[in-house]
């Protein structure tokens, strides 16, 4: 292993999950409940995957074997992919899209906001761009959530359901392995644990005015980081990337 | 036109600074790059060839591409064919860097210029379902608006209507 390995891991981490959940969103557009919820949608899924762009860049950069971006998004397999489990759940109902984008915002400002401090700049120059975009898809989901668990029976149930599905995903953020631990230590990866009470305070905020409960998670689920994933990720993956593999260097 | 290989290196710079001035953005076609605050820098490098920072708007910004191409191909028409486009990241562009030129051309095409300034409280910073301050109508001077969404036809505008005269108009996000 170089050197740069386990940097270029945690920049295709990154990138791999923002890519996903980019992925997942951009699913939605022409589907959404309303035009503007379709717009908007649509504006997050292409915040998430300029981020994604900008760290599959950096990480063919310090790989140095000449994969850009489109190599790395579109020419590996999901068992080389290292997103979190989170963001490669299906849409659902806009209960679960709107839950799904609040919990992985709510731990991504924080998070990014730590990653500015990175003392590897281009790391931190990406964090900084991106902790403003996600600030704005933490208010958008937040609401959506107090809105759809504080509104009507069914948006309540509908939510709390969502909630329910999703929650076991949420350990998996706070995990470091020993990959992630070597950055924690080198001063280029913030510790997760460092931006737990930011999260949880988050949570127990919007959680607490959209009347809903956080169900008790005796064991998380994770795997993401090792390229194990729910089956999901599979049928997302061969939809993303078919058209790149059936046309090879194709361009327009 | 003198060769620009004989030019010195202040001239050669006035002359590339002038040949990118009126390049537009490619969405907004009422403001230059550099009322935009997109223009980070032009500088003759080492090698001699002229090089024009740019710094992305959102990461995602669809238009970044077109614009290197546009001002790519307006220093070649001025003789700079080897000209370079670089991009940085840090620091962060910011509504704050939009020109008061910029501004009140923006007005003027019916968007509404961002509100306040990001560095004392971008407005995505505020609490949920809080107040925010409201864009006055560029339309018609009003400033009884409301906000439709958050998000607009490109990722630095939002939706607003005016309750005044009624009619729909972007407004760019102060971040």
């Amino acid at each position: 292993m170089s050197a740069d390995a386990p940097l270029f891991t945690y920049c295709l981490r990154l990138a791999d999950s923002a890519l996903v959940l980019g992925h997942r969103l951009s699913e939605w557009t022409a589907y959404a409940p309303t035009l503007e919820e379709d717009i908007a949608i649509a504006n997050l899924a292409l915040d998430l995957i300029g981020q994604a762009r900008l760290f599959y860049d950096y990480a063919g950069k310090i790989e140095g074997q000449g994969r850009d971006e489109d190599a790395l998004a579109y020419l590996r397999d999901d068992r080389d992919y290292m997103n979190l489990l989170l963001v490669e759940q299906p849409n659902g109902d806009f209960a679960v899209t709107m839950m799904r984008q609040f919990l992985y915002a709510a731990f991504a400002v924080p998070y990014l906001a730590a990653l500015t401090r990175s003392k590897d700049e281009t790391l931190a120059a990406i964090a900084a761009k991106a902790e403003k975009e996600m600030a704005y898809h933490l208010r958008h989901a937040g609401e959506w959530v107090i809105r759809l668990g504080d509104g009507t029976e069914e948006s309540h149930a509908r939510a709390q359901a969502a909630l329910d599905d999703l929650a076991i995903y949420i350990d998996e953020f706070f995990e470091v392995d020993a990959v992630e631990q070597s950055l924690i230590d080198a001063g280029i990866a913030p510790d997760p644990a460092s931006v737990r009470s930011a999260f949880e305070a988050t949570l127990a905020h919007v959680l607490g005015e959209a009347t809903l409960a956080r169900p008790a998670v005796r064991t998380g689920q994770s795997g993401g980081r090792k390229g194990l994933h729910t089956e999901h990720l599979g049928h997302l993956l061969a939809e993303m990337q078919v058209l790149h593999r059936a046309h090879p260097g194709a361009n327009w | 036109m003198t060769a620009v290989a004989a030019l010195p290196g202040d001239a050669a710079l006035f002359r590339a600074r002038a040949a990118i001035s009126a390049v537009a953005d490619p969405e907004i076609p009422v403001l230059t790059l550099g009322d935009l605050g997109v223009i980070r820098g032009v500088a003759v490098a080492g090698d001699g060839v002229v090089e024009v920072t740019i710094t992305p708007t959102y990461s995602g910004c669809p238009a970044m591409k077109v614009m290197e191409l546009d001002l790519q191909l307006a220093l070649a028409k001025a003789g700079f064919a080897d000209a370079r486009i670089k991009t940085v990241l840090a620091p962060a562009w910011t509504t704050d860097w939009l020109s008061a030129e910029g501004r009140e051309k923006l007005r003027a095409y019916g968007i509404a210029p961002p509100v306040g300034k990001a560095a004392q409280g971008s407005s995505s910073r505020r609490a949920l379902f809080g107040e925010e301050q409201a864009p006055a109508c560029p339309l018609c001077g009003s400033g009884q608006t409301t906000k439709i969404s958050e998000f607009g036809s490109t990722a630095c505008k939002a939706q607003w209507r005016c309750k005044t005269c009624l009619e729909p108009f972007d407004a760019f996000k102060c971040i």
